[in-house]
C-alpha cells in the first residue's frame, strides 16, 4: 500500500446542525437497545414463534453486511484489477465497511436472546460445519479481523512521530510510536495477503448469507425462494458496492461542503451497469426457469415487494446508470445510486421477513417502532463514528483548495 | 449367502420405487443414514377425543416448563381456539370440524414431529440441537446463543422461544422425553397418559407397518396417507386420520428434508476448501500479473 495518496484529516467544525439530528437519533436508539436489554425482546419487539428473523436481521445485519460491499469491492478493482485511477475512494470504502460491520456484530448483539454467547461459534468444539449460519458468522468473524488489519496503516500514517500521550502515559509514547512503525513496514509487505483474503471472504459470507433461507422452502415465496439465492445475495452485493461508494462520497462530500468528486464517481458508476445487468439476468433466467412469472400477478407481500424492489428499484436504476448523462450529472448519479441502495435494503427484508410466509402464522409481521429506532439509531451511529474517523484521521482526499 | 439375496432383493425394490414413483421418493435415501431401529410415535387422530390428558402429562414431567394446575387442563373452551406450542407447552391438543360427521369433530396433537433430517439440527450455529439414535431430537440451552435460526427452519413450525425471558431465554420444544423418560426404559409421558390409546409407542418401522395395516383393514376410517412417512424426508411421530390433513392443521409438505437443499451448497463451496483457495490463487494470480505487466512498462 503507497502512502502518497493525498488524503488528510478533514478540518471542518464538528457539531453542525445536522450532526445535532444525527447524535438525537443515534441517543434515541441506543437508548432502545439499554431497553431491549433490561426488558427483553418481547417488550421491544414484535417478533414472534412463526415470524423469528425480524428487522434486526433483515436491516442491520442482512443488508449491513451487503451495504458494506464497497469495502472489498473497491478493494479488488484498485489492488487486484490494478485501477489506480480509484484510489482516493479505497479509505473511506474501507473506513464504511470496517464501521458496517462492527455494527453488524452490534446489531446482532442486540437480536440474540443469549447475546453473551456470540463468542460461542468460535469454540471448536461447537463448530457445526452443516449450519449456513456456522460459516456467515465465522466469515464475517474472521473479515472484521481483516479490515481491521487494512485499517491499520491509515491510524499508522497519522501517529507515526506524533504520538504524544498526556501526563504519566507520556512513557508509553516511544514504545507505541515503535509499535506503528514497526506495524506498518510489516504489514506494508504483507497487505496483498489480507487483501485477497477479505475479498474471497466477502465472497463467502455475502452468498451464504442467500443460503440462509433456502432452508425453508415452504416458508419462503417461490419469488424469493431459489437454490441460486446464494447467487443473486452474491451478484446483488458486488453491483451494490460502488453505488455505495458513490452515495456516501457525495453525501460527504456535501456535509463538508466540498465539490462532488465526479472525476472518479463518473467513471466508478460505468460498471454499475455490468454488475447490475448480470444481477437482472440472473433474476430474471431464473424466473423464467423456475416459471415463478406466475407469482407476478397476484396479490401478496410478496409480490407487491418484488415489484417495489427488483421493478422500481433495481431495473429502474439499471437504465439510470446506463446513461451517460445521468452517470455524469451529480444529481441523477446520487439517485440512481439511492435507490438500488433501498433496493438492496427492501430484498434482503423481503428475503428475511416480507416475503416469508410461516405456516400459523396469525397476522403479519409490522416491525414495532422499537425496531426501527434501534435501527435508524445504529445507522446515525455508525454515521456519527465515521465523521468522528474523518476528522481525526487521513481518510476522505484533501480538498485541493484548502 | 441369504444375506447377498435379501440385499439384492431390497436394491431391486429400490430401484422399482425409483421407476414407478419417480425420483423424489427415493432421492433422500443416500442423503444420510437413519438408525433403523429408531423409535417412534403413530398417533391415531380418529381415537382422540380431546381430553388434554397428553397435555396435562406433559407440564407434569416437564418441571421447567410454567407451573398449571391440573384443573386448568380440564377446560375445554381453550380448544375453541386452534393453539400452537409455545414457551408455556410442548404439546397442543387441538379441535376441527369434520365434514363428514357435523357431530363427532376431530382432534389432533401436536408436539415436535422429530424428523430423521431435522432442519433445526442442521441449522443451528452452535450445534445446540442433535439427533439421538433413538429417534429423539434434543435441545442444549447451555449451547444456544438465541439466534432463532431454527424457529426459520423448522417446516413443522415447531420450535417456540421465550421472548419474554430477559436474561436467559431458551427455544421450548417437546424432547420426545428423551432425558426424563425414554433413557430410563419409560414411554413418553403423554402416550402413558392417553386414555383412548390414540398413540402408540414402538420401532418406527413397526409403526409403519401398523399404520397400513389399519388403513388396508378399515379403509372407510382413514385416508390412505400416513403423515410423516415421508414428510421432509420422514418424522419420528406419524399420524392417520379420517380426513385429509390439512383440514387438521397440518402443512402439506414435499419429501426432501429441508437440509437438502442447503447442505449440498454449504458442502460444495467448502470441498476440501478448494473453492475458497481456487478464487484465492485466481485473484493472486491475476494482481500479481497486472501489477507485473506495470513495473515492465
Amino acid at each position: 500500500m503507497s502512502h502518497d495518496e493525498k488524503a488528510a484529516p478533514v478540518g471542518k467544525k464538528f457539531f453542525t446542525p445536522g450532526m445535532m439530528v444525527v447524535v438525537a437519533v443515534m441517543v434515541t436508539g441506543l437508548g432502545v437497545g439499554m431497553y431491549r436489554m433490561l426488558f427483553g425482546l418481547a417488550s421491544t419487539t414484535h417478533l414472534n414463534d412463526q415470524f423469528a428473523l425480524g428487522l434486526w436481521i433483515g436491516v442491520d445485519v442482512a443488508t449491513g453486511v451487503a451495504l458494506a460491499a464497497g469495502g472489498f469491492t473497491t478493494g479488488a478493482l484498485v489492488y487486484i484489477f490494478d485501477r489506480e485511477h480509484f484510489h482516493a475512494i479505497i479509505r473511506p470504502a474501507l473506513l464504511t465497511a470496517m464501521l458496517g460491520y462492527t455494527f453488524v456484530g452490534v446489531g446482532l448483539m442486540f437480536d440474540l436472546g443469549k447475546w453473551y454467547n456470540i463468542w460461542h461459534p468460535a469454540v471448536p468444539f461447537m463448530w457445526q460445519g452443516n449450519s449456513v449460519l456456522f460459516e456467515v458468522g465465522m466469515c464475517v468473524m474472521v473479515y472484521l479481523n481483516v479490515l481491521y488489519i487494512e485499517f491499520v496503516p491509515i491510524v499508522c500514517e497519522r501517529f507515526i512521530g506524533r504520538v504524544n500521550l498526556p501526563g504519566k502515559l507520556g512513557r508509553l509514547n516511544y514504545p507505541l510510536d515503535m509499535l506503528l512503525r514497526f506495524a506498518d513496514h510489516i504489514l506494508g509487505k504483507i497487505m496483498f495477503i489480507f487483501i485477497i483474503a477479505g475479498v474471497v471472504l466477502s465472497c463467502l459470507h455475502q452468498s451464504s448469507l442467500g443460503t440462509l433461507m433456502v432452508i425453508a422452502p415452504y416458508k419462503l415465496h417461490p419469488l424469493y425462494w431459489s437454490l441460486l439465492s446464494p447467487v443473486f445475495f452474491l451478484a446483488s452485493a458486488i453491483a451494490v458496492g460502488f453505488p455505495m461508494v458513490v452515495f456516501e462520497s457525495m453525501i460527504a462530500c456535501r456535509s463538508f461542503g466540498r465539490k462532488p468528486e465526479m472525476h472518479i464517481l463518473t467513471p466508478l458508476a460505468r460498471y454499475t451497469p455490468w454488475l447490475l445487468g448480470f444481477y437482472i439476468c440472473l433474476k430474471i433466467g431464473d424466473m423464467l426457469f423456475r416459471g415463478t412469472y406466475v407469482y407476478l400477478f397476484e396479490y401478496s407481500a410478496a409480490s407487491i415487494i418484488f415489484w417495489i424492489e427488483f421493478g422500481l428499484l433495481t431495473v429502474v436504476p439499471f437504465f439510470m446508470f446506463m446513461s451517460r448523462d445521468i452517470r455524469r450529472s451529480p444529481r441523477g448519479l446520487f439517485v440512481a445510486a439511492a435507490m438500488y441502495i433501498v433496493g438492496v435494503c427492501l430484498n434482503r427484508c423481503a428475503v428475511f421477513f416480507i416475503a416469508f410466509d410461516p405456516v400459523y402464522a396469525e397476522k403479519a409481521y409490522i416491525p414495532a417502532i422499537g425496531e426501527f429506532a434501534l435501527t435508524i439509531g445504529l445507522v446515525a451511529t455508525i454515521v456519527f463514528i465515521y465523521r468522528v474517523f474523518v476528522t481525526l484521521l487521513p481518510v476522505l482526499p484533501a480538498p485541493e483548495h484548502e | 449367502m441369504s444375506g447377498d439375496r435379501r440385499n439384492f432383493l431390497k436394491k431391486a425394490a429400490g430401484l422399482g420405487g425409483l421407476l414407478l414413483t419417480g425420483s423424489e421418493k427415493k432421492a433422500h435415501a443416500s442423503f444420510l443414514k437413519v438408525n433403523p431401529d429408531q423409535f417412534g410415535v403413530l398417533v391415531d387422530t380418529t381415537q382422540c377425543v380431546g381430553c388434554r390428558s397428553c397435555e396435562k402429562a406433559c407440564n407434569e414431567i416437564n418441571t421447567d416448563l410454567p407451573r398449571q394446575t391440573a384443573e386448568s387442563f380440564k377446560d375445554e373452551s381453550v380448544l375453541d381456539k386452534n393453539r400452537r406450542m409455545d414457551y408455556r407447552a410442548y404439546t397442543v391438543v387441538n379441535r376441527y370440524p369434520n365434514p363428514l360427521d357435523e357431530g363427532k369433530p376431530v382432534f389432533a396433537k401436536f408436539q415436535c414431529m422429530h424428523c430423521l433430517y431435522p432442519a433445526c439440527v442442521s441449522a443451528c450455529i452452535v450445534g445446540a440441537f442433535t439427533r439421538a439414535p433413538s429417534g429423539a431430537v434434543v435441545y442444549d440451552p447451555w449451547k444456544c446463543m438465541g439466534c432463532r435460526y431454527c424457529l426459520a427452519a423448522c417446516p413443522f413450525q415447531v420450535p417456540a422461544y421465550e421472548y419474554r425471558n430477559v436474561l436467559a431465554p431458551q427455544v421450548r420444544k417437546c424432547t420426545f422425553c428423551f432425558d426424563t423418560r425414554l433413557t430410563k426404559g419409560a414411554i413418553p409421558a403423554c402416550v402413558q397418559a392417553c386414555p383412548m390409546e390414540v398413540m402408540t409407542f414402538g420401532k418406527r418401522n413397526d409403526l409403519i407397518a401398523l399404520a397400513r395395516e389399519k388403513i388396508k383393514e378399515s379403509p372407510g376410517r382413514y385416508v390412505p396417507h400416513i403423515y410423516g412417512e415421508h414428510e421432509m424426508g420422514g418424522t419420528a411421530w406419524m399420524y392417520l386420520s379420517g380426513i385429509s390433513f390439512e383440514q387438521i392443521g397440518f402443512p402439506r409438505l414435499g419429501y426432501y428434508p429441508a437440509p437438502a437443499f442447503t447442505e449440498p451448497i454449504q458442502h460444495a463451496i467448502f470441498k476440501w476448501f478448494l473453492p475458497p483457495l481456487g478464487l484465492y490463487a485466481t485473484l493472486g494470480s491475476i494482481m500479481w500479473f497486472l501489477n507485473s505487466r506495470k513495473k515492465n512498462k
